[in-house]
C-alpha cells in the first residue's frame, strides 16, 4: 500500500463517517419539521432531541477533518477545488452555520418557533445537495483551464442530468439512512408510535434511494465512460451492497431486529461508497488531478499519518465513552434521567 | 472582475471572518478554564455558589461555542476558497498543525457534549470536573495549533525553495519556527485574560443592575483575580514578543513603532499622529525602543530605511499597537487596584462609577484582541508568507468573491445578534436568585 492510498483511504473513511452521522442529523431535522407542519410533532421531537443534543457538534468535525485532511495529503486540490468551489462551498458553509448555531440557540436557549423548525429542516436538505455537487464536478467535464486557472462552467453543471441525479440521491439516501437509524433508536427508547412512524418513513424512502443510485451508474456511462467501466469491473461490490439493502428492507418490513437492520444499512452504504471511491481512483478530478500527481511530500505524509494514528488513539476511546453514555444508555435514551447543565 | 478586485474582496472577507470569529474563539479558548477553576473552588470550599457559577457559565458557553464552531468551519474552508495558491504551498509544509487542530477540536467537542449532559449524574463532583479537563485542554490546544500556522506565515522555515520547487521539507521544523513560542503564549494567555474580564464585566453589570447577591460578588472577585494574573503574564510575554520582532521581523516592529532611521539609543514613540511623514503630538520615551527590542538602552534598532519600500507594512499599525498596549496596561493596573482595594476593604470599589469601570474591562479586552490581530496581520503585509509569497499572488481568480462577502456579512450579522439575544434571554428567564432558591428546595426534598 502506497502512502497515497493510505492517505485517501483515511480521508474517505472520515467522509463516510460524515455521510452517516450527518444524514441522521439532517434527516431528523427534516422529519421533525414535516411532522410539525402536519401537527404530529409530539411524536418525534423527544426522540430526535435526545439523540442530537450531545452529538451535534461532533458531526461537524467529521467534515472539517475531511477538508483539512485533503489539503494536507493532496495540497494541489486547494488550487483546483478551492478556486472553483467558492460559490457552492460558501453556500454550504452558510447553511451549515445557520443550522448549527440555531440548533444550539433553540436547544440551550429555548429560542425556537415553527418558522425556525421549518427552516432548520429544509436547510438540512440543501446542505448535502450543495456538498454533493463536488462529487459531480469530480467526474470531469465541468471544469476547463483558462489562462492556467480552473474555471467552473455553471451552465453546463446545472443543466447536466448527472448533477441532479446526484443531488436527488444525496437527499433520498439521507432520508433513508436517518429513518432507519431513528427507527432503531425510537424502538430502543420504547416509543411505539415514533417507531411505527419512522418505520413507515424507512420503507417509503428505500426504493427511491436504490433507484437513483442505479440511475447514476447508468448516467456515468455517457458522462464518464472510463469511470463507468471501472464500476462494472467492481460489479460484485455493488451487488453485495444491493443484497445488504434487501436485507435491511426485509428486516424493517418484518419489524425485526432494527439494530441489525441499521448495521446492514451501514454495510450497504460502506460498500457502495468505497466501491465508488475505488473506481474513481486514481482521479481526484477527471482528468486533471490524480492522487499521485497531487500528493504531498513524503515527510509531510508520514507525519500526517503518525498524527492520525496518535489522534485516533485519543479519539476512539472518547467516542466510545460518548456512545456508551448517551446512545447505549437505557436511562438516557428513554428519557428517565436528564442531567443537562 | 479583474484579479485586483478578487484580491481586494478576498482580503476584506478574510478580515471580516477572522474579526468575527476571534471574538467567539477567544471566549471558547478561555472560558473552559474559568469554568474549571470555579467548579474546583466550589468543590474545595464546599460552596454551592461557585458550583452554580460554573454551571451557569457552562450554559452560556454552549451558545458562544456554537458560533465559534461554525465560524471556525467557515474560515477553515475560506482559506482554501479564497487563498488557493497559498494553501497549495502551505499544505505541503504546515498541514500538520492544521490537521492536529481538528483532533484537538474533536476531542473538545466530544467531552463538551458529555460534560454538559452529566451534571449531577455523578455522586462525586470531582468526577464531573474531570470531564472538563479534556475540554479545556482541547480548547487551548486548538489555539496552540492554529497559532502555529499563523506563526509559520510570519517566520516560514522547514523547507527550501529551489526554482519554485519545495525540497527538504521538515514539518516539525516548520511548526517550531522562531515566531511560535511568543505567538502561541501570547494568544493563549490573552484568551484567558479576556475571558476572565468578560465574565468580570457580567458580574459587575449584575451588581450595578440591582442584584446585590453574594454570588455576583464572589464571581467578580474570582474573575478579577484571574484577570490580574493573566494580564501580568500577558505583559511579560508581550515583552518577549517585542524582542522576537526585533530579531526576526524588524520591519514589523519598525513600522509599529514609527522607527524610521536605524539608530542606537532608540526612543519609544507612543501615541501621536503622522502628518506628511512627520510624527506629531507623540510622547517620546528615551531609550524605550532599544530596551523593548534588545533589553539594552544603547542597542541599535533597525529602522524602516533599511528595507525596500514595497516590503514595508502600512504605518497605521502604530495606532493598533498603541491601542492594544494601552488597554493591556490599563487592565493590569485596574485589576491590581481592585484586588488590592478589596484586600484593604476600601469602600470605593463598591461605588457605582468604579463598577462601571469594571464593566468596561470585558469589552476593552476584546477590543485589544481585535487590535492585536489586526496589528499582526496588517503588520505582515505585503506578505502572506513572509519573503516567500505576496498576498496578491495567493488569492483566488474566482469572480464571485464580492457576492460571497455580502452573504457572509449577512451571516455574521445574524449570528452576532442571535447569540446576544439568546444569551440575554437565557439568563433573564432564569435569574440566579431563582435558581439558588430552586436548588435549595430540591435539596430539602420539597420538589423532586
Amino acid at each position: 500500500m502506497t502512502l497515497e492510498i493510505i492517505g485517501i483511504t483515511v480521508l474517505w473513511i472520515f467522509l463516510f463517517g460524515y455521510l452517516i452521522v450527518a444524514s441522521i442529523d439532517f434527516g431528523a431535522g427534516f422529519f421533525n419539521a414535516y411532522n410539525t407542519l402536519t401537527r404530529r410533532d409530539h411524536i418525534l421531537t423527544n426522540i430526535i432531541e435526545r439523540y442530537l443534543s450531545p452529538v451535534w457538534e461532533v458531526t461537524n468535525v467529521f467534515l472539517v477533518f475531511f477538508f483539512v485532511g485533503i489539503i494536507g495529503f493532496f495540497p494541489k486540490t486547494a488550487f483546483y477545488y478551492g478556486t472553483t468551489l467558492l460559490v457552492p462551498a460558501s453556500i454550504a458553509i452558510i447553511l451549515l452555520a445557520i443550522r448549527g448555531s440555531y440548533y444550539a440557540f433553540a436547544m440551550y436557549g429555548s429560542y425556537g418557533h415553527k418558522g425556525y423548525t421549518f427552516m432548520y429542516g429544509i436547510a438540512g436538505l440543501f446542505i448535502p445537495a450543495s456538498l454533493s455537487i463536488v462529487l459531480t464536478i469530480s467526474e470531469g467535464g465541468f471544469i476547463s483551464m483558462v489562462n492556467d486557472h480552473p474555471v467552473l462552467d455553471y451552465w453546463k453543471l446545472f443543466t447536466s442530468p448527472l448533477t441532479w441525479s446526484i443531488v436527488v440521491l444525496s437527499i433520498t439516501a439521507l432520508l433513508y439512512i436517518s429513518a432507519v437509524f431513528l427507527t432503531w433508536y425510537a424502538n430502543k427508547a420504547g416509543d411505539t408510535s415514533a417507531t411505527e412512524l419512522l418505520r413507515k418513513y424507512s420503507l417509503l424512502w428505500a426504493l427511491p434511494t436504490i433507484i437513483t443510485a442505479g440511475g447514476i451508474i447508468f448516467e456515468l456511462r455517457g458522462h464518464n465512460p472510463e469511470h463507468y467501466a471501472r464500476i462494472l469491473d467492481l460489479w460484485w461490490v455493488f451487488g453485495l451492497s444491493f443484497l445488504l439493502f434487501v436485507g435491511t428492507v426485509w428486516l424493517i418490513w418484518k419489524r425485526r431486529s432494527y439494530g441489525l437492520a441499521f448495521g446492514l444499512l451501514t454495510g450497504q452504504f460502506a460498500l457502495a461508497f468505497f466501491g465508488y471511491g475505488f473506481s474513481h481512483a486514481p482521479y481526484l478530478l477527471y482528468p486533471y488531478l490524480t492522487i499521485y500527481d497531487s500528493f504531498t511530500n513524503e515527510a509531510m505524509a508520514i507525519s500526517l499519518i503518525v498524527a492520525f494514528v496518535a489522534g485516533l488513539g485519543l479519539l476512539l476511546p472518547s467516542l466510545y465513552l460518548l456512545l456508551r453514555l448517551f446512545l447505549f444508555n437505557k436511562d438516557y435514551v428513554r428519557g428517565n434521567k436528564d442531567f443537562h447543565a | 472582475m479583474g484579479n485586483e478586485e478578487a484580491v481586494f474582496f478576498s482580503r476584506v472577507l478574510t478580515e471580516l471572518t477572522l474579526s468575527f470569529h476571534i471574538i467567539y474563539a477567544t471566549i471558547g479558548v478561555g472560558i473552559p478554564l474559568m469554568i474549571m477553576i470555579a467548579q474546583w473552588v466550589g468543590i474545595k470550599k464546599n460552596d454551592e455558589h461557585y458550583i452554580l457559577l460554573a454551571r451557569r457559565w457552562a450554559r452560556g458557553f454552549v451558545i458562544t461555542v456554537a458560533v465559534g464552531v461554525v465560524t471556525g468551519t467557515a474560515i477553515g474552508l475560506q482559506l482554501s476558497l479564497l487563498w488557493p495558491n497559498f494553501m497549495e504551498l502551505a499544505g505541503n509544509v504546515i498541514a500538520l498543525p492544521l490537521f492536529m487542530e481538528t483532533f484537538a477540536f474533536f476531542f473538545e467537542a466530544i467531552f463538551l457534549g458529555i460534560y454538559l449532559y452529566t451534571w449531577d449524574r455523578f455522586e462525586n463532583q470531582k468526577k464531573h470536573l474531570l470531564l472538563l479537563i479534556p475540554v479545556a485542554i482541547g480548547a487551548s490546544f486548538s489555539a496552540v495549533f492554529i497559532t502555529i500556522v499563523n506563526a509559520f506565515m510570519n517566520a516560514p522555515q522547514g523547507f527550501d525553495l529551489v526554482n519554485g520547487e519545495l525540497i527538504n521539507i521538515n514539518p516539525l521544523l516548520a511548526m517550531f519556527n522562531p515566531a511560535m513560542p511568543t505567538k502561541v503564549a501570547h494568544v493563549v494567555v490573552t484568551a484567558y485574560m479576556t475571558s476572565a474580564f468578560v465574565l468580570a464585566s457580567i458580574a459587575a453589570f449584575r451588581l450595578l443592575k440591582g442584584s446585590n447577591h453574594e454570588y455576583h460578588k464572589k464571581a467578580l472577585f474570582l474573575t478579577m483575580k484571574l484577570g490580574l494574573i493573566f494580564s501580568i503574564a500577558t505583559a511579560i510575554i508581550g515583552d518577549f514578543s517585542g524582542k522576537y520582532l526585533a530579531e526576526y521581523q524588524p520591519e514589523k516592529l519598525a513600522a509599529a513603532e514609527w522607527h524610521f532611521e536605524t539608530e542606537e539609543n532608540a526612543p519609544l514613540i507612543m501615541y501621536g499622529i503622522l502628518d506628511d511623514g512627520e510624527v506629531k503630538y507623540a510622547i517620546k520615551i528615551p531609550y524605550g525602543l532599544s530596551v523593548l527590542a534588545h533589553s539594552n538602552p544603547f542597542a541599535e534598532v533597525q529602522g524602516l530605511n533599511d528595507f525596500p519600500e514595497d516590503e514595508i507594512p502600512p504605518l497605521y499599525i502604530h495606532y493598533l499597537f498603541d491601542l492594544m498596549v494601552t488597554i493591556g496596561v490599563g487592565l493590569t493596573a485596574l485589576s491590581a487596584l481592585y484586588v488590592f482595594a478589596v484586600g484593604r476593604k476600601w469602600s470605593f470599589v463598591h461605588t457605582k462609577w468604579f463598577r462601571w469601570l469594571l464593566v468596561s474591562t470585558g469589552p476593552l479586552a476584546m477590543l485589544a484582541i481585535e487590535a492585536g490581530w489586526w496589528l499582526a496581520e496588517v503588520g505582515r503585509q505585503p506578505w502572506i508568507l513572509r519573503k516567500i509569497m505576496r498576498v496578491e499572488d495567493a488569492a483566488t481568480t474566482s469572480g464571485q468573491v464580492d457576492l460571497m462577502l455580502v452573504l457572509f456579512a449577512g451571516l455574521y450579522l445574524i449570528l452576532g445578534v442571535g447569540s446576544v439575544v439568546v444569551l440575554r434571554r437565557m439568563f433573564k428567564r432564569n435569574p440566579v436568585e431563582q435558581e439558588i432558591e430552586d436548588r435549595r428546595k430540591e435539596q430539602d426534598g420539597e420538589v423532586q
